[in-house]
């Protein structure tokens, strides 16, 4: 992370090159320094943050006045930051006996933005608020409702649930970067007096990332996997030298209290849907000892995505991996106890995250929470299914270099697949899939749950979301289509998007089958697809062509397929 | 005193005296002087109370005041 100095400096070199989008920032304190601070934080993370900032402590009539800044600006983001400070004086000006309902006022006030049409369209981010103990009554504060503690942590509670609520409001969560970092160094009361400023000039870059991130995940970068060293990383000491009774894990020797609590870090987040996988120099077998063994690993086998313990060089192992998950470098995290392995993934793969782990292994926990490694913008049940899926797909590949071509191996596989309009069951996981998917998707257009709802309820919209299941194991809902009607005659692929889980399986033949079938049944005659490249999706840059669809003339970006004379395409799918 | 100046105010040339007030240059404003006392505070290792911050009316007056902390 950055400090504002460096975030300053970053923002005077060209960046117009980066992709851009544009925020809001509407607070009720002075802001300059954070707007500087999250413009600067977004280039560090690879993108332009086009800002309006809003003259401070207008919040009300920026949002309610029709004619505001705000409502003409196009911002895609709205952060909304409401100091605990404001609070606190709002709270001093209430007649005592009113002071139990500020919370709910508050809160009120935030579910009129986000349920008012006039934002429709737009994410609300909002910060909450990191608390001020004012002892006006002590520990006696947590009995009495009308106290600024009791108010501020409803009101903390109240913005979880409305979120849990409202798809197009996130909570950026800075009260956890102060219980983090500390009230001391989250806020400076000499820059307070002086500035009206209430986060501290070292708090900015730690609230302007919690910021950027949030607006990242949305976009779709986060974190996907974890790839863990494993001596002196989940262990203490070699398990090869040490032996399985020689390693210090768990209560009994050295500090292995450290490494079991970072396995349970790493468990959990495995269990919502981030893929664990292990590169480790060490001989398969004995590497695999502990995992099978030890009573204190909180890890197992059935964990693991994918295990690679060899003694060829990390960079190589971590490529193989990539081959398996499909999955970009930029989603991988490395974590390794050595800083010469670290210095050398960081050189040769470009893209991936390598924490600089402290040197004492007591520390390396907290210091892995501070870097809120795993932002994401969604979370469904199929998440904590992953892991098998990749295990499946491991053994996938095992089997497909028994086979001499491809054709008989995806005979071999028997799959199966399955089409259904979105419904309340599978819109979390198209919503996901439309945030997440950034290789094999044709114009990357990303919904919201509630932007789906809206497509499904849409009767001129024709909506498929495509299951597929194999002989090894089901995939889940791994591709998405929708169609609107450009005319009476033609229909526009909005989105196309696909897992690229299930790349090279003929699942596009598949698709494309289904697209024309429900075309043809409501009396189409064609189909215009459109391609828009972004640095990721490469990939399907010739998707169209390759499917038969033939360019639009004077127009490089569209293609069209005629219905009348298209031909199932062959593939080794059946309708299940 | 110079190097924190030209850092944190981002003017390469800036001449650091005794006389130099904000009302002499642009950068210099509210926000600036802020990151400025906050950078200072940083470099020797001392901390400044609000009134101080407010009442300087020259760089010899911050300067006298560091010179105090520092003993």
């Amino acid at each position: 992370m950055l400090d504002l100095k460096q975030l300053k400096r970053l923002l005077k070199q060209d960046h117009t090159n980066l992709p851009s989008v544009k925020v809001a920032l509407v607070g009720d304190t002075a802001t300059q320094l954070l707007a500087t601070a999250v413009r600067g934080a977004a280039v560090d993370m690879g993108f332009n943050i086009d800002l309006y900032e809003a003259d401070y402590n207008q919040i009300e009539q920026q949002f309610l006045d029709p004619s505001s800044d705000l409502h003409h600006s196009d911002a895609q983001w709205i952060v909304l930051f409401q100091a605990t400070h404001q609070l606190a004086a709002l709270h001093a000006a209430m007649f005592p006996a009113d002071r139990n309902m500020l919370a709910q006022q508050r809160l009120d006030f935030v579910e009129s933005i986000v349920t008012d049409v006039a934002w429709a369209g737009r994410r609300i981010l909002c910060l909450n608020y990191p608390e001020i103990d004012d002892t006006v009554y002590g520990n006696y504060a947590n009995q009495v409702e009308s106290s600024l503690l009791w108010q501020t942590r409803m009101l903390n509670v109240g913005l979880m649930q409305l979120a849990a609520r409202y798809d197009n409001l996130s909570i950026v969560d800075i009260a956890a970067v102060q219980a983090q970092v500390g009230r001391n160094q989250m806020f400076a009361p000499s820059v307070y007096v002086s500035t009206e400023m209430v986060l501290s000039i070292d708090a900015l870059p730690l609230v302007a990332y919690r910021i950027v991130e949030t607006i990242a995940a949305q976009r779709g970068t986060f974190h996907k996997c974890l790839i863990l060293d494993l001596d002196n990383t989940l262990w203490g000491g070699v398990i090869g030298d040490d032996g399985i009774e020689g390693i210090q894990l768990g209560h009994g020797l050295g500090i292995g209290r450290a490494f079991t609590d970072l396995q349970l870090w790493a468990k959990k987040l495995q269990q919502r849907g981030i893929i664990l996988c292990i590169v480790s120099k060490n001989d398969e077998a004995v590497a695999k000892q502990p995992f099978l063994n030890h009573p204190d690993m909180v890890l197992r086998l059935d964990d693991i995505a994918v295990f690679i313990a060899n003694w060829q060089t990390k960079v190589d192992n971590i490529r193989a991996i990539q081959q398996v998950l499909n999955i970009g470098f930029d989603s991988m995290v490395f974590l390794d106890d050595n800083p010469f392995e670290r210095a050398i993934v960081r050189e040769h793969i470009p893209g991936i995250t390598v924490p600089e782990l402290p040197e004492d292994p007591a520390e390396y926990l907290e210091y892995l929470y501070s870097l809120n490694l795993f932002e994401t913008a969604s979370a469904s049940e199929v998440d904590n299914k992953r892991t098998r899926q990749y295990q499946q797909e491991a053994q996938r590949m095992k089997l497909k270099s028994t086979f001499a071509n491809e054709h008989e191996f995806l005979e071999s596989l028997g799959m199966q697949a399955t089409v259904e309009p979105f419904n309340t069951f599978n819109t979390p996981r198209v919503a996901q899939l439309t945030q997440r998917s950034n290789q094999f998707n044709l114009r990357t257009v990303r919904y919201s749950e509630d932007d789906i709802k809206q497509l499904a309820q849409a009767p001129e919209v024709i909506d498929m979301a495509f299951s597929l299941k194999d002989r090894f194991g089901d995939h889940g809902l791994i591709a998405v289509v929708v169609m609107r009607p450009l005319d009476a005659e033609s229909l526009l692929v909005d989105t196309w998007l696909m897992s690229c889980r299930v790349l090279k399986r003929g699942m596009e033949c598949f698709t494309l089958n289904q697209m024309v079938e429900a075309a043809r049944s409501r009396g189409y005659k064609r189909i215009v697809g459109e391609y828009l490249p972004t640095p990721k999706n490469g990939m399907v840059a010739n998707h169209y062509p390759e499917l038969g669809f033939q360019p639009l003339e004077a127009d490089t970006a569209h293609w069209v397929l005629t219905l009348d004379n298209y031909s199932n395409k062959p593939c080794s799918i059946s309708l299940a | 005193m110079t190097d924190i100046f030209q850092d944190i105010l981002d003017v390469d040339d800036l001449e650091v005296t005794d006389s130099l007030k904000a009302d002499d240059v642009d950068e210099w404003d509210s926000l600036s002087h802020i990151q400025l006392i906050v950078a200072i505070e940083k470099h020797w290792k001392i901390k400044f109370n609000a009134r101080e911050i407010m009442t300087w009316q020259n760089v010899g007056q911050m300067v006298d005041t560091i010179v105090q902390r520092i003993g």
